[in-house]
């Protein structure tokens, strides 16, 4: 193959012929055109005429031009060129080990990536070789199959929130024997790629693809000097770039949206920019994450845990006024422990309390009137903190004596006691270390915090359970109990120094941070959460799409914050006990270092275009050139006439009106037609962009407005297509969208104008189209998409059609809600919690009103859908049982759009018997 | 191939559209025979002309019984004498006369054709007699010489030009040749003469097809004749334009010449005109003798 510029010739000797092309010219000028025979009666007249010149008309120049070019382009086509070449100067048909880095950084490029991969799978499977694939993210022991074995399974690698690790298990689960390497890199440097690379090379060439890094990530936003600080970092520093990071939350309805948009600059040659928002706490404490606007991977988002909330604590003690006396103030230490990271409430318990702080704090004090008690034990009950210290007039009160008070954990002995001072026995007491169910477990005792007096808990079978740090001989010195949500934690010392040295010590910020008392500012360190054990709520794919954890494994405290992500520990957002901590793929000092090469290491970059042979495009164009060398040799020699003429330039025409209408093609939707669509009860679908689905949408919903017609008293117009963009809603009692995986989300403004229809009353039914291959969730691109554009609507709770909601009897009675595929299950609005079966009644009366969404993927437009002349446009199971299911499609179309409608009406004919039995009958 | 069927329609249209024609003589005396031309004088016929008191050597069968019952004179009654007029056509059926130059036009020998025939039936339906040169078919009257006239309108001829058929002209009658005269001119010069020396008078009509007189050819041509026996080959076509038209003038003009020598008509036709411009020209050509008397 020889290569020029961006082309190559499979058959280059071809193009020697092109020097044949000047003889060729020489040749056509000078040959005459071939005469025309003519029947002429005149010719008795011309008889005897001679020709003033002995040379004929010589052809036009333009006319050997376009005969040359044909030529040419000719030859040009059957030397086979093609664009974008491979040129694999190794044409070896041996194994072939593809490895993809498969990480995060890769994410946003996965689509050109799989493209690669086809593209170079296809040519491994035209040289016949064998194909591996090697994910080493995610690595499976490699197999040599055949290239279109393999390309079957491209569909399924994802990219994993993490990078590749441990190059010696790689290694050890390489085939045997030799192989070439195409090592599809994500351009970011690891740890392991340079023993990967060694791993390789010991086995054959090496070659590696990958592009321009231009990652961009984030590290954890950290909340500095009163604003919140985002950092964002690239790979290599390039020109000056501005990203803009979006904080990404929850607006008070509890619908994910964007609260607040902050611009990040890269400085030319910078890797990193940092950006700094000013939110209010309350806007503050809703951010969810953080991500880069339109970069779609792990790194690119970082999740926000605890740390950026500050805590409300009211803190509330029994002796007040004693001026000058600060190191003696129960609440000194507190303050000094708090302050930095929590909001701090002074004032009576009952003006506190309307607040809501998260925790009160209550020090030393004893009694509490009945009314601020029972305030406290409801503010406890819906979650909170209440911490409370003793002190000398809780030793000196009755509280908690005989009975135990509710505010308190134990009941406590009169007095309390003293050890280790002058008039008792024994030495100051220290703590034993905490017990594995302790939320302290973990924690470094110092060995030089005493505690020389408390006040003792009274023995109570309940006792052992409640107790979370003792002395070391055993005595309970916190306690803590459950309360409806909340809890109630008491120390039994003072929250000053005056009974040991507890508030002294780094112990006691440790205990409170355990506690949730306050969070800490910056991420903790390993040693901090020794022994804690944390599980995923919240966790993130490589796309950094972000998914229910599910029953996954708890990780070690330490592992989480300094072990780097991998399969066991995926960046989310893990709890322990009150606490919650997020892992981000990035940590904070974290930077990114573009992938460096060795020299003899080929790298080239991820074509986007494949190789493209040119040969039948240029043979294409050749015959065009000829045809037009036919028509300008007929219109010359005078025979393009008549209706050779007019067929010619209808073609011209042909061809010129195709080129020009099919860039025209996509022409502009006409706005919906308010007033008809008001008129009548009209159906809608959302345009999806697709024109097959666009047309088979409306063609279902035409058939179920024709059934509706034909069955029922609803006789809807023919249905509209509706563009959530610019058009109105409001006239639709129902939208149909199919969900492509390609569809562009919606604009904010739309989503406004969706949560409003869905408010007041819309009923949007989502297909996600994928019955055949999938269940409910996320699973397909299609339900993916679902996922992701379904996000910031106002969709309540949702679940599995119950059997008896009011949509299977709403007109027929139904159990199956099949559309063109049989087995999907359909979701809708979760009942409440408490709906029950009234004895009597054949079924719960669940919701009153319509369900805002059904969610199914049964492709049911395709199963409603007719043509103009009514038939039914696409095939449904087969024979008769797809005519069932076909008509059962029908029947739930009814259904929903009566239940649409009607809403609770057929659930109200329950009570037509009591009304009947009410009015005497 | 046009049936005779088909001509006669054609022709029967054409003809229906002018008023019958009578074509005048300018000399009754010799060939004259009976026929609906009033000489304005008393004669053989079968219009009423005059009664006349009757006279010594009248027969006694001549006495119209009629008029003389009324008076005691006896009269006779007179017919108008009545002459008809002999026209003679020919049409060129030569092979250079079916050429069209594209389908839009008629052949030329379909229009002459047309033409011809539907002149005959105008005269025929004045009453004139109307025959071909030659001696296939002398003139006579009636519709049954119509459809014979269309049948021999069908036969075509061999060669690419035929002369024009001048035997068995009658003398003092009157003529229509219809053709391209594209071939010899001595033909057309020895007819006209020969008609000229017989008191024949007539129309000459040029039937040319457009591309004839546009000449619309470039480039390396074999021009060749309907029939195939002449031939001509240039190897540019254009430069031939301006010689060839020059020739067609000369022709036209020569013709021109022999027809106001011979006391005829010259008219020139062109296919694509309608043939009722033609006819009209024909009608107005034999008619025309007449304001001229």
């Amino acid at each position: 193959m020889m290569v020029l510029g961006p082309i190559g010739f499979a058959a280059p000797w071809l193009l020697v012929a092109l020097v044949a092309l000047p003889i060729l010219w020489l040749i056509l000028r000078a040959i005459p055109p071939a005469p025309i025979r003519q029947r002429f009666p005149g010719v008795a007249l011309l008889l005897g005429l001679q020709d003033d010149e002995s040379v004929s008309d010589r052809t036009p120049w333009w006319l050997l031009l376009i005969r040359m070019l044909a030529v040419a382009v000719m030859i040009l086509g059957l030397a086979g060129p093609v664009l974008n070449p491979e040129d694999d100067g190794t044409a070896s048909d041996g194994p072939l080990l593809i490895a993809v880095d498969g990480s995060w950084a890769g994410a946003a490029r996965w689509t050109r990536l799989t493209e690669a991969l086809d593209a170079e799978l296809r040519r491994a499977g035209a040289n016949g070789r064998e194909v591996a694939l090697l994910d080493l993210a995610d690595p499976q022991a490699p197999v040599f199959r055949a290239a279109n074995t393999v390309a079957a399974t491209l569909p399924g690698l994802t990219p994993s929130p993490w990078q590749p690790a441990g190059a010696d298990a790689l290694a050890a689960i390489l085939p045997e024997g030799t192989f070439e390497t195409v090592w599809f890199s994500d351009a970011l440097d690891y740890p392991a790629r340079a023993d990967l690379l060694a791993a390789f090379q010991t086995r054959g060439p090496v070659r590696v693809v990958q592009s321009a890094s231009d990652i961009i990530a984030l590290t954890p936003a950290a909340y500095v000097d009163g604003v919140v600080e985002v950092t964002a970092v690239r790979a290599d520093g390039g020109p000056e770039r501005g990203v803009s990071i979006l904080a990404q939350g929850r607006d008070p309805a509890g619908n994910a949206t964007i609260l607040a948009t902050a611009n990040a600059v890269f400085d030319t040659g910078a890797t990193t920019a940092t950006t700094s928002l000013s939110l209010p706490a309350e806007l503050r404490a809703r951010v969810t994450r953080f991500e880069v606007a339109n970069a779609r991977s792990a790194g690119a988002v970082t999740l926000v845990d605890d740390s950026l909330r500050r805590r409300e604590i009211a803190l509330i003690a029994g002796r007040e006024g004693r001026e000058g006396l600060e190191l003696l103030s129960p609440l000194h230490y507190l303050e000094r422990a708090l302050a930095p990271n929590a909001d701090l409430l002074r004032g009576a318990l009952t003006d506190v309390l309307p607040a809501n702080p998260d925790v009160i704090v209550l020090a030393d004090v004893a009694t509490l009137s009945d009314g601020e008690g029972d305030a406290i034990l409801d503010w406890v009950a819906e979650g909170g903190l209440l911490l409370r210290f003793a002190g000398p007039r809780v030793a000196a009160s009755d509280i908690s004596r005989s009975t135990e008070d509710p505010l308190m954990p134990v009941r406590l002995r009169a007095g309390g006691r003293s050890v280790g001072g002058a008039m008792s026995w024994g030495s100051p007491k220290t703590l034993a270390p905490f017990r594995e169910n302790s939320p302290f477990f973990g924690l470094p005792v110092p060995a030089d915090v005493a505690i020389t007096a408390q006040v003792m808990a009274q023995p109570d079978p309940t006792l052992a359970e409640r107790v979370i740090a003792e002395l070391s001989d055993g005595t309970p010195l916190v306690t803590r109990k459950r309360e409806g949500q909340g809890q109630i934690v008491l120390f039994h010392v003072t929250a000053n120094a005056e009974w040991s040295s507890l508030p002294l010590s780094g112990l006691f910020v440790e205990m409170l941070e355990r506690l949730a008392v306050s969070a800490t500012s910056s991420s903790p360190e390993a040693g901090d959460l020794e022994g804690t054990i944390w599980t995923p709520e919240v966790v993130m794919d490589g796309y950094g799409a972000l998914r229910d954890a599910g029953a996954m494994p708890g990780v070690p405290g330490p592992a989480l914050v300094s072990d780097p992500t991998g399969p066991n520990l995926l960046p989310g957002v893990y709890v322990s006990g009150d606490l919650a901590l997020a892992r981000n793929v990035l940590t904070a000092e974290a930077t990114l270092e573009p992938a460096t090469w060795p020299a003899d290491v080929p790298v080239s970059g991820l074509v986007a275009a494949p190789e493209r042979p040119l040969g039948g495009l240029l043979l294409a164009a050749a015959i065009a050139l000829l045809l037009a060398d036919v028509l300008a040799s007929l219109a010359l020699s005078g025979r393009l006439t008549g209706r050779v003429r007019a067929t010619a330039s209808a073609l011209i025409a042909a061809l010129l009106i195709g080129g020009v209408a099919a860039p025209g093609a996509q022409a502009q939707e006409e706005p919906v037609d308010e007033i008809a669509a008001a008129a009548e009860v009209v159906l809608a679908h959302v345009i999806t962009g697709d024109p097959d689905v666009d047309e088979v949408a409306e063609a279902g919903l035409r058939g179920l407005s024709d059934t509706l017609f034909f069955r029922t008293s609803v006789e809807p117009a023919p249905p509209f297509a509706v563009d959530l963009e610019t058009d109105e809603l409001a006239f639709f009692p129902i939208l149909y969208w199919p969900i492509t995986p390609d569809q562009p989300r919606p604009s904010q403004e739309a989503y406004a104008k969706l949560n409003d229809y869905l408010r007041s009353g819309g009923l949007i039914l989502f297909d996600t189209r994928d019955g055949d291959v999938a269940g409910f969730g996320g699973s397909t691109p299609n339900g993916r998409k679902l996922q992701d554009l379904a996000a910031p609507l106002d969709i309540p709770a949702l679940e599995p059609v119950p059997r008896d909601h009011v949509l299977t009897r709403t007109f027929y009675l139904l159990q199956e809600f099949p559309g063109r595929h049989l087995n999907g299950e359909i979701w809708v609005e979760a009942a409440p919690p408490g709906a029950e079966q009234v004895e009597g009644m054949p079924f719960r009366n669940l919701n009153d009103g319509v369900t805002p969404v059904v969610i199914g993927g049964n492709d049911w437009a395709s199963a409603w859908a007719v043509t103009s002349s009514g038939q039914a446009m696409l095939p449904v199971g087969r024979g008769f049982g797809g005519e069932r299911q076909r008509e059962l499609a029908y029947r739930f179309g009814v259904n929903l759009v009566m239940h649409v409608l009607t809403g609770n009406y057929k659930s109200d004919q329950v009570h037509v018997p009591a009304l009947l039995d009410r009015l005497g009958q | 191939m046009i049936t005779p069927l088909a001509l006669r329609e054609k022709a029967e249209t054409q003809a229906a559209r002018l008023p019958a024609l009578l074509a005048r003589a300018e000399q009754l005396a010799g060939a004259v025979l009976l026929g609906e031309h009033g000489r304005r004088r008393a004669g053989m016929g079968d219009d009423f002309w005059q009664y006349r008191p009757a006279q010594i050597g009248d027969s006694r069968r001549m006495i119209d019984h009629r008029r003389s019952a009324m008076g005691d004179v006896q009269f006779v009654r007179e017919r108008e004498w009545q002459i008809a007029q002999s026209v003679m056509l020919w049409v060129d059926q030569g092979a250079a006369m079916r050429f069209a130059s594209s389908d839009e036009v008629p052949s030329k020998a379909e229009r002459a054709r047309v033409l011809g025939l539907a002149c005959a039936i105008l005269l025929i339906r004045g009453g004139e007699r109307v025959g071909l040169t030659g001696t296939r078919l002398p003139p006579r009257r009636g519709n049954a010489q119509i459809l014979r006239l269309a049948e021999m309108f069908t036969e075509d001829a061999e060669h690419d030009y035929e002369p024009p058929e001048h035997r068995a002209m009658i003398p003092h009658a009157r003529a229509v040749f219809v053709s391209d005269f594209m071939g010899n001119i001595d033909d057309v010069k020895t007819a006209l003469t020969k008609a000229a020396d017989r008191g024949v008078r007539g129309v000459l009509l040029h039937v040319l097809d457009p591309a004839e007189e546009a000449f619309p050819f470039r480039g390396r041509t074999i021009f060749e004749s309907v029939g195939g026996t002449l031939e001509h080959e240039t190897l540019k076509a254009a430069d031939l334009k301006d010689r060839y038209l020059e020739r067609l003038a000369a022709r036209k003009a020569e013709l021109q010449h022999l027809c106001s020598v011979a006391g005829w008509q010259y008219g020139l036709h062109h296919t694509d005109t309608p043939a009722q411009a033609g006819l009209l020209w024909l009608w107005r050509a034999l008619d025309g003798g007449r304001a001229g008397a």
